[in-house]
């Protein structure tokens, strides 16, 4: 009888074997998390360290990029990518926030809507450099010139899916007896939508313009071939418009050394908008729940 | 979803009224917006066919397996920059995904509740990081450590080993693919984790119990029961990161080296496409450079538009099992 060992007797080696295999694998996910922590940490205090003394002086937000060993600062680039983003974000939010609309409040499982949706889905993480070349294709080929419309434009196109799938989820979180009230009183559907759901999920959509506008913030890639990049004051969208992103790219390519801080500088304030904008966005959407 | 009338139907006595043509004006307006979404991926293919119509006359399908890049006599070919997305990609999974794996392991079986959140939240602002700040650490700072720790320790543990010994060959530059991989797989993590953390809980808490029931650990429990069931699920959001990775272009622009040239070694400079198009687009002048760089994009466009898709269809699968289960 006693040669029977317990099946979770710390004494029957299968028993043991198991326990410490587990053990093992547990403190490897650990490890993991570390290290994905780790490098959030690492870039994110490199960034500080190297971008945060740009960031404190006035003339990074006043002077316009200077000429290699000249003193300078962002103000063309910060203004131009504000510019750049608001019109992405004025022209691709209502094309989101309607496309959005019929999916939830039309479409719903028609062949139509389901397809919308799948094809969405591949075009929020299409790579963005296409994005741009479809741009250059479309308009900076046509009219013959880079120019800040074809950025916001291409920043449009990146707006519209997050826009697009933000607006029919929360639109499908609504309650339907809340829409059937709104019916029940002799509310047209329209009045319905606009009144009632979009009231209803009016957070939850402001979080997806929220976070559709970080993301585009950071946007490099279509940019390039859209707006170029522009070296002087211009806030005329019918010519290449400067943007903090490809000065950064610029800047950091370079050999000089005080391009490279202001490089640093200009990340830093992108990476804390950002940054910003997600942790708003995330706040808002919780405060809901 | 519960059962619900279509409500365009129960206010048919408003049509005719001046209600019921806003109503219709309202709907045909989402449509027409919903047409546009539904329309911009073929346009998109359409126009970067349209674009690239010059070298895909000349070349045809040779253009995906020549090597030769060549601006000056024209004589153009994606075979390098098509390998370097391919190797840099590869990298990238190869770390993302067990890493993932076990940061989404942590935060749905190990994690004390009040610290999900926080932990969750700081996993997911890697995504939020934009890719230009990555490429500019990567080359920076990363490079230059890559170049003097990392690199010749590698290239003295693989290179005596036969066939690996390859691929961890050439003097330790910093920058080249293996660099752009791993930073790569740092950007895709947050992707692959958010999906193998919200398919970890679709796993119903009444199978996970009985596992634990009958004794067994977490990680039986995990590699047994959880992961079986959301296989589909798991293969879906590693297919996201690679579709992420493949497109990556700011990120492994500034750091894969830009070279045309097909080296056997991870260390060696190389390509991407994206990082091809970044860099050279603004400087092709003639119309043939021009069109072979547009087809680089229809090619890219292509394989991640593919690659995103099957990873749609393996989560739709999941979903749809979930739906019929509960």
């Amino acid at each position: 009888m006693n040669t029977i060992v317990s099946a979770i007797s710390p004494t029957n080696p299968v028993y043991r074997a198991r326990k410490l295999q587990n053990k093992v694998l547990l403190v490897i996910s650990c490890l993991a998390l570390a290290f994905g922590l780790f490098w959030l940490a690492w870039i994110l205090g490199t960034l500080f360290y190297e971008g945060g003394g740009a960031l404190m002086r006035a003339s990074f937000y006043l002077q316009m990029t200077p000429p290699p060993g000249a003193d300078g600062g962002l103000a063309n680039a910060i203004v131009g990518s504000a510019l750049l983003i608001v019109m992405g974000t004025l022209v691709g939010t209502p094309v989101g926030i309607l496309a959005g609309t019929y999916l939830a409040e039309y479409g719903k499982t028609s062949w139509l809507a389901f397809s919308t949706r799948f094809l969405n889905d591949v075009l929020l993480s299409a790579p963005s450099i296409v994005i741009g070349l479809f741009v250059y294709s479309v308009y900076v080929a046509q009219v013959k010139h880079f120019s800040g419309w074809a950025g916001a434009f291409a920043l449009s196109l990146i707006v519209i899916p997050v826009v697009v799938r933000t607006t029919d989820d929360m639109l499908k979180l609504v309650p339907n007896s809340l829409r059937e009230a709104a019916v029940a009183l002799g509310c047209p559907t329209w009045k319905m939508i606009l009144l009632v759901t979009y009231r209803a999920a009016r957070t939850g959509i402001l979080t997806g313009i929220l976070l559709a506008v970080a993301r585009i913030s950071g946007e490099t890639a279509p940019l390039l071939f859209t707006a170029l990049n522009n070296q002087f004051w211009s806030t005329d969208l019918n010519r290449p418009m400067s943007n903090l992103p490809t000065v950064i790219f610029q800047f950091a390519m370079s050999p000089y050394e005080d391009w490279h801080r202001l490089a640093w500088g200009g990340a830093a304030l992108i990476t804390l908008a950002v940054l910003a904008l997600n942790i708003i966005a995330r706040m808002l959407f919780h405060k809901k729940d | 979803m519960s059962a619900v009338l279509p409500i365009s139907e129960s206010v048919e006595p408003a049509k005719g009224t001046s209600a019921g043509w806003l109503d219709a004006a309202f709907e045909q307006l989402t449509r027409f917006f919903a047409l546009l979404v539904f329309s911009l991926l073929a346009a998109i293919l359409i126009s970067l066919v349209i674009g690239s119509q010059l070298t895909l006359d000349k070349y045809g399908f040779r253009f995906m397996w020549t090597a030769e890049w060549d601006p000056v006599q024209e004589n153009f070919g994606a075979l390098v920059p098509i390998y370097g997305t391919l190797v840099t990609s590869f990298i990238a999974m190869l770390i993302g995904v067990p890493v993932s794996f076990g940061i989404a392991l942590f935060l749905t079986e190990l994690s004390p509740a009040w610290l999900k959140r926080p932990l969750g939240t700081a996993i997911e602002l890697l995504a939020a990081i934009p890719s230009i700040i990555y490429g500019m650490w990567g080359l920076f700072v990363f490079a230059p450590i890559f170049q003097i720790y990392i690199q010749p320790a590698l290239v003295d543990a693989f290179s005596p080993v036969p066939g690996l010994g390859a691929l961890f060959k050439g003097p330790p530059l910093g920058i080249g693919m293996m660099t752009a991989g791993l930073i790569l797989s740092i950007m895709v993590i947050p992707f692959i984790t958010a999906v193998m953390r919200d398919v970890f809980e679709l796993v119903p808490p009444l199978l996970k119990e009985s596992a634990y029931g009958l004794g067994a650990t977490t990680w039986e429990v995990v590699w047994r029961v959880v992961l079986p069931y959301t296989k589909v699920g798991v293969i879906g959001g590693v297919m996201l990161g690679l579709g992420r990775a493949l497109g990556e272009t700011m990120a492994v622009t500034f750091v894969i080296g830009n070279a045309h040239q097909l080296a056997a070694s991870l260390m060696a400079p190389g390509n991407s496409i994206a990082s091809a198009l970044a860099n050279e687009f603004t400087e092709a002048v003639s119309d043939v450079y021009f069109s072979a760089l547009i087809e680089l994009g229809l090619l890219l466009f292509l394989i991640t538009t593919i690659v995103l898709a099957l990873s749609k269809l393996l989560l739709m699968r999941l979903a749809r099992h979930e739906g019929a289960a509960t």
